[in-house]
């Protein structure tokens, strides 16, 4: 579990971030932070890791206060995966996936077996361990990043915007991956995104932002839809546009659901 | 018999090129001012350069420091310093060390500015220390830029260290100083050659260590020599500094 507790975060700069922020991450669920750009998303994740520092308040993971904790340390056992992989250029894959063992002291070749594997665990083929990033696609870049996170075997893994820069497609299959692997490993999941469509897929909690990081509403995604706090959430979510607004139409005896312009969307089964 | 034959034939000469007072051994001593001087600007310059590149602090001074250094005429230094060491080897080699930093210095921070904000957060972020980063990942990534630091020093020690002779330090200079005292125009253009042959071979020798210290899986930057003012933005300009270092 990852606490915050009123955490603000004001930069060097006189920007404040994030104001008096309070959540409960739950463990072993996905929670989703989505927001528009800049309302403190980046920010409240790597606080968790203590890249930043919050200004005050606390962070606790599992009930311990993180400022007590070494950072590096902290930083170690929590996968980190971000836009743009943040892959070591020089390394090969298999071993940009083993740095975070190898650092940890495992030894080289032991990391790297585990390394070969986790591969297999996100989807890629053996046969790229040998491959430098830049000979890699994005997606799978961001597989290996993935793959990199898990690593050390971490039970909390931050996501920040993973699968902005990949095309649509590819994009589907990671989020899918992700579910799965969330599902499958039982991690502690906190992702970041701007995609609210996104956010509904993988969160179990959703915890939509507005600038300074303020909370407009946490919940599950159905219970955000049923009940949007205010307009804005309302709006944010699309409540109040076309693509959500389903209705059923009777079409050969068969409930059919279109949206608002009438395009048929899927079938009602009873 | 045309100067260019008459120079080479100097060389082949066994009478200039054997003995203590052979261009071999002030083609050694040529060699040896180069690559001492280089050393002992790097052993100066890159931990410089890498304190600089890596906190980001410090550039505007190293970057003035550099092009200072670099305004100096080589000659007039030389002769200021033999004045307060006198002659012999120790006043060309402080000369020359002084002409070897700059382009160290440069390659050396460049080479940590050139590298992506993005890896070096994300080294940090899995769990590196400041150490780790700097031996994991910035050093080798950098390391493209300094050896081409490294090789302008190089080069322009070895043309200048012709001038130690000027204060009776040795080197191939000795007989281009002497040819011209005595109008012996073979020996001149002998030694000149040598001279040329060295940056040359010096050259040649080092755009191949470039190439093999370019870390695999980098795409080879077009590697400029380095300036000390350079016209590219800042590695770092626009991002905002870093926490959590
Ligand atoms: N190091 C910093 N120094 C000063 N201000 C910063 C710094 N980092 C972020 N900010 C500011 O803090 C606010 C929140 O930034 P943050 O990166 O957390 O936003 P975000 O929600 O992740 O945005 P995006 O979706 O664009 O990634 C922004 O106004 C940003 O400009
Ligand atoms: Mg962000």
């Amino acid at each position: 579990m990852i606490e915050f507790r009123s955490v603000t975060k004001q930069f060097p700069d006189g920007t404040v971030a994030v104001e008096n922020f309070d959540l409960v991450i739950p463990p072993r669920k996905t929670t989703v932070l989505v927001g528009s750009s800049g309302c403190g998303k980046t920010t409240l994740l790597r606080m968790i890791n203590r890249m930043i520092d919050p200004t005050s308040g606390a962070i606790l993971i599992d009930g311990e206060d993180t400022s007590s904790l070494e950072p590096v340390k902290l930083r170690r056992r929590i996968g980190y995966v971000m836009q743009n992989s943040g892959l070591l250029p020089h390394r090969k894959v298999i071993d940009n996936v083993a740095t975070v063992p190898v650092l940890n002291g495992v030894a080289k070749r032991d990391a790297r077996a585990h390394a070969l594997e986790l591969l297999d665990t996100v989807g890629l083929d053996r046969s790229l361990a040998d491959k430098y990033p830049r000979q890699l696609s994005g997606g799978q870049q961001q597989r290996v990043g993935v793959a990199r996170g898990l690593a050390a075997d971490p039970n909390i893994l931050l996501m920040d915007e993973p699968f902005g820069a990949v095309d649509p497609i590819v994009r589907a299959e990671l989020q899918q991956e992700t579910i799965r692997l969330q599902e499958g490993l039982g991690k502690t999941v906190v992702f970041v995104t701007h995609d609210i469509d996104e956010a509904f897929l993988l969160g179990h909690q959703v915890v939509i932002l507005q600038k300074g990081g303020h909370i407009a509403q946490v919940g599950t995604p159905a219970e955000i839809l049923a009940e949007p706090a205010d307009d804005f959430v309302a709006s944010f979510v699309g409540a109040d546009k076309g693509k959500r607004k389903l209705r059923i139409e009777k079409v050969g005896g068969r409930d059919i659901v279109v949206d608002e312009a009438g395009t048929p969307t899927g079938v009602l089964q009873s | 018999m045309n100067l260019v034959a008459e120079g080479i034939a100097w060389i082949f000469d066994p009478a200039n090129y054997a003995g203590p007072q052979g261009w071999i051994v002030r083609l050694v001593e040529q060699l040896l001012y180069t690559f001492g001087a280089t050393a002992i600007a790097a052993v100066i310059a890159v931990p410089l350069g890498y304190l600089v590149g890596h906190t980001g602090r410090g550039r505007d001074l190293a970057v003035s420091l550099s092009g200072g250094f670099r305004a100096l005429p080589s000659l007039g230094v030389l002769i200021l310093l033999g004045l307060g060491l006198g002659i012999g080897f120790r006043a060309p080699l402080l000369t020359f060390v002084i002409i070897a930093i700059p382009p160290i210095l440069a390659g050396a921070y460049a080479g940590f500015e050139s590298i992506d904000r993005k890896t070096i957060d994300a080294a940090r972020a899995v769990g590196m220390t400041e150490w780790q980063v700097i031996t994991q990942v910035e050093i080798p990534l950098g390391l493209p830029l300094l050896i081409g630091g490294v090789r302008s020093s190089l080069l322009q020690v070895v043309a200048t260290a012709t001038l130690a002779a000027y204060v009776s330090g040795g080197a191939l200079g000795v007989f281009i100083f002497e040819a011209f005292a005595t109008s012996n125009y073979p020996e001149a253009l002998g030694a000149s050659i040598l001279v040329t042959a060295l940056a040359l071979a010096l050259e040649g020798i080092f755009a191949l260590v470039q190439k093999l210290v370019v870390p695999r899986g980098v795409v080879a930057k077009e590697l400029k020599e380095v300036r000390p003012r350079s016209s590219r933005p800042l590695a770092v300009a626009g991002v905002p500094a870093q926490e959590g270092k």
